[in-house]
């Protein structure tokens, strides 16, 4: 179980946390502009990547507050957290 | 060409009286062409490479492994066959991969132990009923044998079974495929690998790809590898959980998110398990292996993650469900615990086919479920490579229908809750 420092309350358990996903996925402004491969690219793809990902997790049962990690996917030693730009 | 030997009750004989068996796939150093690569020598890989040298003469190419055969989901995974699926596209990939199963042994000449002693999943609740009874209907039409069972004949084809009503999730029923069960995982990849191989498959085992070469129309040339560089213009990529990072050496990104998925085994004991037993509503999967040892699946990490470890508050999760559904066992000892890394995508449903990179095909996103499906997949995806036009099977699972949204939505039947 990880234990994540939640920007606002300090380190909790995993389970205190709720995953949401690769970070800095932006929702096209304006849907109907753009086609449907770049639509999928929004909803569907990901980068995936073996090593630094930088991710989204909501502190569900604390706080209630999204947040900023970078975690390596191989060791899941997390480097940072930080709060969201906003 | 050949290695190993037929077996068959002769030469069981000559061995059993003198003379070592000889090793059962040769291992060569790379040639400097190929006309396929299968980047992935798990069990999906090794089949594919097997159906295009079989059934599409396709006998000079190679199937690379950054490790070792058969080390990576092929021989991490709880070993259940079934085709129970709801939608249509999906009945007819595992139930084409059932059928398979059925006579692989066979037509491997290696005994896979392939047994359909029935794949019970319980129900817990009004929705979970629903869910399985339309899957029964839904399968009937499709001709795929499903069936429901009442608690106490649950109870009656699973004797250890608790059926009890006061437990937190009481077993209100069952649906039952008595043509699902397990084979043994490792012999899958040893059987498919030791076919191929006699028909001149060269297995490059601890050969990782570092970079996929293009030309400059965009098509695929051939592979950098730690054993060097490796021509070649058709590349299948069979990689599980690793399939994001080899896709991105082609510069493409893909619908997959990769997660660990656990697996434990128990002390062995005496014959107790009839059959598999899964539940999704409380995340039990369990059966008993030829050794004895109950084989139990856990669920996936709530986060990606490529340490082929989980945590251990997933696998106590499931070992509690276990103890209240199965009483009996509480006092057994768990001796392994793993995990393996398995790519899930959006629908819960494998994406299998061409790409946009002319020459670059992939076969991955079997989630948590992948290991039912290892001849079915295999001998689509050879089909698929080998005319460069996707098998009617496996077209409905083209990458493309994230665009199209034609989504095949198996969130339910995929059982593993992700």
């Amino acid at each position: 179980m990880l234990l994540i420092p939640c920007p606002w309350c300090g380190p909790r358990p995993e389970n205190e946390f709720h995953y949401a996903g690769e970070a800095h996925i932006a929702r096209p402004p304006d849907p109907a502009a753009v086609d449907d491969a770049a639509w999928a690219d929004f909803l569907y793809m990901r980068t995936n990547p073996r090593g630094t990902h930088t991710e989204r997790w909501r502190h569900q049962y604390g706080c209630g507050r999204f947040f900023d990690c970078v975690r390596d996917t191989v060791t899941d030693r997390i480097a940072g957290t930080s709060r969201p730009r906003s | 060409m050949t290695t190993a030997p037929k077996f068959s009750f002769l030469n069981l004989l000559r061995h059993a009286t003198g003379g070592a068996w000889s090793p059962q796939w040769r291992s060569p150093e790379p040639k400097s062409r190929y006309d396929a690569i299968i980047i992935g020598a798990g069990g999906h890989g090794l089949a594919t490479a097997w159906y295009l040298a079989r059934d599409h003469g396709l006998n000079n190419i190679a199937v690379l492994d950054k490790g070792w055969l058969g080390g990576g989901n092929t021989g991490r995974n709880t070993t259940i066959i079934r085709s129970n699926y709801l939608q249509d596209e999906s009945a007819a990939i595992y139930e084409h991969a059932l059928k398979l199963w059925e006579g692989l042994s066979r037509d491997l000449n290696y005994n896979v132990m392939y047994s359909p002693r029935g794949v019970l999943m319980l129900a817990h609740n009004d929705q979970d009923v629903r869910v399985f009874r339309r899957h029964v209907h839904a399968n009937r039409l499709q001709g795929i044998d499903n069936e429901w069972l009442t608690p106490e004949q649950a109870k009656a084809f699973c004797p250890p079974l608790n059926i009890g009503r006061d437990l937190r999730y009481p077993v209100l029923g069952a649906a039952l495929q008595r043509r699902g069960g397990v084979a043994r995982h490792d012999a899958v990849a040893w059987g498919y690998a030791r076919a191929a191989s006699a028909r001149g498959v060269d297995i490059i085992q601890n050969c990782a790809v570092t970079a996929i070469n293009r030309g400059p129309d965009g098509a695929v040339t051939g592979v950098e590898t730690t054993k060097g560089p490796i021509a070649t213009g058709k590349i299948g990529v069979v990689a599980a959980g690793h399939t994001s990072v080899v896709m991105a050496m082609a510069g493409l990104r893909m619908p997959l998110e990769s997660y660990p998925l656990q697996a434990l085994v128990s002390e062995p004991v005496k014959p107790v398990m009839p059959c598999v037993v899964m539940s999704n509503t409380v995340h039990a999967y369990i059966s008993q292996s030829d050794k004895g040892e109950l084989v139990i699946g856990a669920g996936t990490d709530a986060y990606t993650s490529y340490s082929q470890a989980g945590g251990l508050h997933i696998a106590t999760h499931t070992l509690e469900a276990i103890c209240e559904l199965f009483p009996s066992f509480r006092r057994l000892r768990m001796l392994r615990n793993w995990g393996g890394i398995v790519d899930v995508t959006p629908d819960r449903s494998p994406v299998i086919g061409r790409t946009p990179v002319p020459g670059l095909y992939v076969n991955c996103g079997w989630g948590t479920g992948g290991f039912k499906a290892t001849p079915g997949s295999g001998h689509i995806f050879a089909a698929t490579i080998a005319r460069d036009d996707p098998h009617p099977i496996a077209a409905p699972f083209a990458l493309d229908r994230f665009r199209t949204g034609r989504l095949i939505d198996e969130a339910a039947a995929a059982a593993v809750s992700h």
